[in-house]
């Protein structure tokens, strides 16, 4: 069973929230993704969720441009990326969605790209800038891979869209808790519960809730109405901090458990 | 090729063959569609079709001349030139067709506020115009590596109440304003309407830019055939994101007779990072909405483009000017830094008309090609822009 689909019926099973928490593959350099990696799985992180580097990351906020930025200058690439996955599963099985824009799918073959992603471990993928009218094929092979297709839902998605989009989504919806880019907000927004329960109406799959959570309060609010909640930016920011340092995995952990042990108390 | 009145494009999706679509994130898919509700009753109603045309007349100074280069036609020998002059209309560039659609769009949608990228500045100043006359509040977003070399539009645009912002970002030009424009669009969408300057983005951008660019082909067509009881022979325009070349192209895609050559930014000459001929060295991606050539390295990251021409210099093209392409009806060629710079101080001295460096792209192929045709031979160059925002920088790199 895909590890997505395994890691929610668990949580629901055990009437618990879910966590995921996202960083730039390849920020400062892979091999501190692959151990971020593995301490968020220690930490309790339910899924991870690698941003692949683009030159032109126009859904994102400063703080993932900087991250793309630095993953791009140490060398990162899809197919890099790639390997760094199929490295975390020689350890760990921690279900791994990629974020990613369309182009670095198109340009490396999108059929060879999902092949490889599935065979090195991937779970799921978000592509940001393909929406299910582009994306006929593109799920077809997904689905024939075994990966969860996620896509995006955001406030200004309608009602009628919101049940084509539940339709061919697997794995979670990932609801954009505002208009805007990735980044961190001082408030969350107050219109999740609202909007959570509207998508509840058109599927059973879980909601993640995600886009300027940064703090642990925030955090907990937002998983009172969803059944996981996505961190980003702030753990990126925590990472541009401490750069290259020594102590860049055990401080970042340190963040991400505070996190996580918010989001599994409510 | 007689085809090509048949194919029927774009498709309800946008599409151009393979190329075009609406590839962006879930907040601007809902947006997009209300844009394109809109702008197909606004087709439809004869009010806004009335004031489009009159704000073109009235406003900007439309019909613009065709006008007969006769002593560049002499000194070539050869095809008998015309310029269509978009660099008579008011702010100086072709721009302003569009941007006096859009803003007609934008008020009908009752938003409050414009945003908008610009290369060159004219798009900028254009937008920035539209905006002081219908009282909407607006936003411009410029690389700043543009902001230094067009710095007469920048200070134009902030006189006409606009906001200009310096995107630092990346090579600082033309494709990082678009990635912040459409962040901002994100962000303020349901109060914003982002006014984007060429035939590029996602559905429907590129078809209605296109749309609002033809009467520069509709009036051309209609001149040509008063003064010279035919048809032309050949069509020459510049391509940025490709605007003002499908709005002269356009009217006369059916006319099989009717040659058409765009041409890209060579700059340097086609190497990797030292041009901006997306024909040339370039291959099939997504960016900014859309599917079509763009220049990319082998994983699929966005190339660094380099032109003497802020407007040209922009690693994408718009996707019907891929279709068009593909279907062997255009021919797509590029002119270098060196040859345009050339084609703009020849046409200042032969005919006292300084043209913008874009527009001097399209100069600089007729050069070449004119004294290879016949003296009977017509063609037009759509001459987009006047150059008085390039002046402080070829008189530097001329040493003038
Ligand atoms: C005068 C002029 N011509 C041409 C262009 C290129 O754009 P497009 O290819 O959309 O016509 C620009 C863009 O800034 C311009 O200012």
């Amino acid at each position: 069973m895909n590890r997505i689909v395994e890691r929610f019926a668990r949580l629901s099973r055990e009437g618990k929230k879910g966590f995921v928490a996202y960083i730039g593959a390849g920020d400062p350099q892979l091999a501190a993704t692959r151990r971020l990696a593995l301490a968020f799985d220690k930490a309790g992180v339910d899924v991870l969720e690698l941003g692949v580097p683009f030159s032109d990351p126009l859904a994102d906020g400063l703080v993932n441009q900087l991250a793309a930025q630095r993953g791009l200058e140490s060398g990162t690439t899809p197919a890099k990326v790639l390997a760094t996955v199929a490295a975390i599963r020689k350890t760990s099985q921690i279900p791994i969605v990629l974020y990613i824009y369309f182009n670095l799918i198109h340009r490396y073959g999108m059929e060879k790209f999902i092949r490889d992603a599935a065979q090195a471990g991937v779970d799921g993928m978000l592509t940001l800038d393909l929406p299910p009218e582009e994306a006929e094929v593109y799920e077809a092979l997904m689905r024939k891979a075994g990966l969860c297709n996620i896509y995006l839902i955001a406030p200004t998605t309608p009602n009628d869209r919101m049940e084509l989009i539940a339709k061919r989504c697997a794995g979670f919806i990932y609801y954009v808790s505002r208009e805007g880019v990735t980044g961190m907000q001082t408030e969350v927004a107050d219109t999740i519960s609202q909007m959570t329960k509207k998508i509840r109406a058109h599927t059973t799959l879980p909601v993640a809730v995600g886009f300027g959570i940064s703090t642990p309060a925030q955090a907990k609010a937002v998983a009172a109405s969803a059944d996981a909640v996505v961190v980003g930016s702030a753990i990126v920011n925590q990472i541009a901090l401490c750069g290259r340092g020594p102590d860049l995995v055990p401080r970042v952990t340190k963040f991400v458990k505070s996190l996580v042990q918010a989001v599994k108390k409510s | 090729m007689s085809s090509i009145a048949a194919k029927k494009v774009p498709d309800a999706f946008g599409h151009f063959g393979r190329y075009g679509g609406r590839y962006v994130p879930e907040t601007l898919m809902h947006p997009l569609q209300q844009l394109e509700d809109e702008y197909a009753r606004a087709q439809q109603d004869p009010e806004f079709q009335r004031d489009y045309d009159y704000y073109l007349k009235e406003f900007c100074g439309r019909p613009t001349p065709l006008y007969f280069a006769e002593r560049l036609t002499r000194e070539l020998g050869g095809a008998k030139i015309y310029l269509k002059r978009e660099d008579l209309l008011h702010t100086g560039a072709h721009k302003i067709n569009n941007c006096v659609g859009q803003i007609l769009l934008a008020k009908r949608m009752g938003k409050t506020r414009i945003i908008a990228e610009t290369g060159a500045g004219q798009h900028g100043v254009a937008t920035a115009t539209v905006a002081a006359m219908f009282g909407f509040e607006c936003v411009v977003y410029m690389g700043a590596v543009d902001c230094e070399r067009q710095e007469l539009n920048v200070f134009r645009m902030k006189m006409l109440g606009a906001e200009v912002v310096p995107v630092k970002a990346g090579q600082q030009t033309l494709k990082e304003a678009i990635n912040e424009a459409m962040r901002d669009w994100v962000t303020n969408v349901r109060t914003t309407h982002y006014i984007l300057g060429t035939a590029y983005g996602a559905h429907p951008y590129p078809l209605m830019v296109r749309n609002f660019q033809r009467v520069i082909g509709d009036e051309a067509r209609q001149q040509i055939l008063e003064k010279e009881k035919r048809l032309p022979d050949l069509l020459v325009a510049c391509v940025g994101g490709g605007s003002n070349a499908l709005g002269l192209f356009y009217p006369f895609i059916e006319d099989e007779s009717v040659r058409m050559v765009g041409v890209e930014a060579g700059g340097k000459g086609i190497r990797a990072g030292k041009h901006a001929a997306r024909f040339q060295g370039g291959s099939l991606g997504v960016l900014q909405g859309t599917r079509s050539y763009l220049l990319q390295d082998k994983s699929g990251q966005i190339q660094l483009t380099h032109s003497i021409s802020a407007g040209l210099d922009y690693a994408a093209v718009g996707p019907e000017h891929a279709w068009l392409r593909d279907q062997k009806r255009v021919d797509y060629t590029y002119a270098t830094d060196k040859h345009a710079l050339e084609a703009f101080m020849k046409l200042a001295r032969l005919e006292g008309i300084i043209p913008a460096l874009e527009s001097a792209h399209a100069i600089a192929e007729v050069i070449v090609r004119a004294p290879k045709l016949g003296k009977d031979c017509l063609v037009i160059i759509n001459l987009s822009g006047r150059g008085d925002k390039d002046v402080s920088q070829v008189a530097t790199k001329l040493n003038l």
